[in-house]
């Protein structure tokens, strides 16, 4: 039996080809060149020392590297940085006040005891923090709340608590918007 | 589980994308990345180039006209699904697209991007096969429309030439009085289906079907019509035997061989049921 030779189409590479890439990262500007391959998550990590974006499967899959894109949550594993050139990025250091008073959303986590570990908190912060600030209703259902959490894995909670911290979360925000429209 | 080498290229017109295509072996084009870019994560895939499509002007539009729903090719998936116009006129694309991935995927995943993956199991697509929806593509011969049955040709793989550029999906509006409805069976929520059904269902004035679409992902090499089905109920009342029918029909369209997921004996099950409960479903919508 012959085996016929695939017709692979040769790939005419540069080196290690790099863009140089302006980004808003948590409100500042940044500018780097780097490699056309380099991940937004290495960026983010790597060049930029934000490494509360964790990484865990680089498939799109754990949602451990969730950050909101141009205001909505995204995989920074299935972006490239240069995808992201001219985009506005949020990680989870955009939270926290300048003298360390929590978010809304990370005082629910806390509250609620929905991290042990850690390492997908970050992810399903933003994420809830993603859909807390999206127009419309939120369907707060345990079934809605799941469905929201879908595409991130944890592997120390559980879950349950993380429902409820979602749920407080979103009491937290609604009190601080009436607040304000108080006072 | 990093990208391997490749040049990138980021036009800003169609003409452009097309020629970095077409002068390039082995280019591809990246819409939201969420397929393509793990695939190089994975080593998968290794394009020459990446053509990145964002910066074309023009390319994130939603139109609906003489009957046809018009998805450019970088509107993102959450984009059309909460379109209230789209939904006020074919709303099954929301109820279909709950079951693409988790929000963040659909946020950045584009719906051309998902028809020209076309993944066995992908939902958009059964939809486009599902209403005879189409795709316009550009290349350097200029552009044509390619009909959803003639797209898909098996997993992966559609007739789309490597150089050409799918602009825009065009998904035809349902007929008032038309019924449509979905249902898949998938593991977790927002994996891709082991199995789906997607069914339109219209009837004559005394409560006979007058019409019946049926199209499945997940159960072959392709989303593909259930034709054999479809000629089962149409002229019936749907009774039991007649969904019986309709599910013995299609048991040879089901050609998925046994996978870590499911075994053929088993998709032919899951078919089975879909069948049942996705025509009631669009039959009881009908009016
Ligand atoms: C965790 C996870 C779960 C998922 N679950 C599902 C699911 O349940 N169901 C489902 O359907 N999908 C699922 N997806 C895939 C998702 O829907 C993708 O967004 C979609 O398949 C591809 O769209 P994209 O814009 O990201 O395309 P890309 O990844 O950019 O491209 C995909 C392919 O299409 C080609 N392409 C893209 N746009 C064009 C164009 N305009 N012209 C020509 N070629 C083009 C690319 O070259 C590439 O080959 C999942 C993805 C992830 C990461
Ligand atoms: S690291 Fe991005 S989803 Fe897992
Ligand atoms: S707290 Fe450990 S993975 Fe979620």
């Amino acid at each position: 039996m012959t085996q016929r030779v695939a017709n692979v189409p040769v790939n005419a590479v540069s080196p290690d080809p790099t863009a140089t890439v302006r980004l808003h990262v948590n409100g500042e500007e940044v500018e780097r060149t780097v490699s056309v391959r380099m991940l937004l998550s290495d960026f983010l990590r790597h060049e930029l020392g934000l490494t509360g974006t964790h990484v865990g499967c680089e498939h799109g899959v754990c949602g451990a590297c969730t950050v909101m894109i141009d205001g909505r949550a995204g995989r920074s594993c299935l972006t490239l940085a240069v995808q992201a050139n001219g985009h506005e990025i949020r990680t989870v250091e955009s939270l926290a006040g300048p003298e360390g008073d929590l978010h809304p959303v990370q005082e629910a986590f806390k509250d609620c005891h929905a991290l042990q570990c850690g390492y997908c908190t970050p992810g399903m912060i933003m994420n809830v923090v993603s859909h807390l600030e999206a127009d419309g209703d939120l369907d707060l259902t345990d079934e809605g709340i799941r469905d929201m959490l879908s595409g991130n894995l944890c592997r120390c909670t559980g879950y349950l608590n993380i429902v409820s911290a979602v749920r407080r979360a979103a009491e937290l925000t609604e009190q601080s918007h009436t607040e304000q429209a108080g006072g | 589980m990093k990208p391997p080498l490749f040049d990138y290229a980021s036009p800003e017109t169609i003409a452009d994308a097309v020629s970095a295509l077409s002068s390039n072996p082995g280019a591809m084009v990246l819409a939201g990345g969420q397929s393509l870019v793990p695939a190089m994560n994975f080593r998968l895939a290794s394009p020459s180039v990446l053509v990145d499509l964002q910066r074309i002007p023009g390319l994130d539009t939603i139109s609906i006209d003489d009957g046809v729903i018009r998805v450019g090719a970088m509107v993102r998936h959450r984009d059309l699904e909460l379109d209230d116009a789209v939904n006020a006129v074919h709303p099954l694309i929301r109820e279909v697209m709950a079951h693409v991935a988790h929000v963040p995927i659909r946020n950045r995943g584009t719906v051309v991007g998902s028809l020209c993956h076309a993944d066995a199991a992908a939902e958009m697509p059964l939809l486009l096969v599902l209403t005879d929806g189409a795709v316009k593509a550009v290349g350097p011969k200029g552009e044509r429309i390619i009909a959803a049955r003639d797209l898909f040709q098996f997993h992966m793989t559609t007739t789309r030439d490597a150089d050409e550029i799918v602009t825009e999906a065009h998904f035809p509006v349902p007929g008032t009085g038309a019924g449509l409805a979905f249902d898949e069976f998938a593991r977790r929520h927002g994996d891709y289906a082991i199995a789906a059904i997607g069914a339109l269902i219209e009837k004559n004035g005394d409560g006979t079907v007058s019409r019946a679409a049926l199209a499945a992902c997940g159960i072959g090499d392709r989303p593909t019509r259930l034709a054999a089905s479809e000629a089962a109920l149409t002229g019936t009342r749907l009774d039991d035997a007649d969904l019986e029918a309709a599910v013995r029909a299609a048991r040879d369209e089901i050609t998925a061989p046994d996978d870590m997921h499911a075994t053929n004996a088993y998709r032919k099950h899951l078919t089975g049921a879909l069948i049942k409960r996705v025509v009631a479903a669009a039959a009881a919508r009908a009016k």
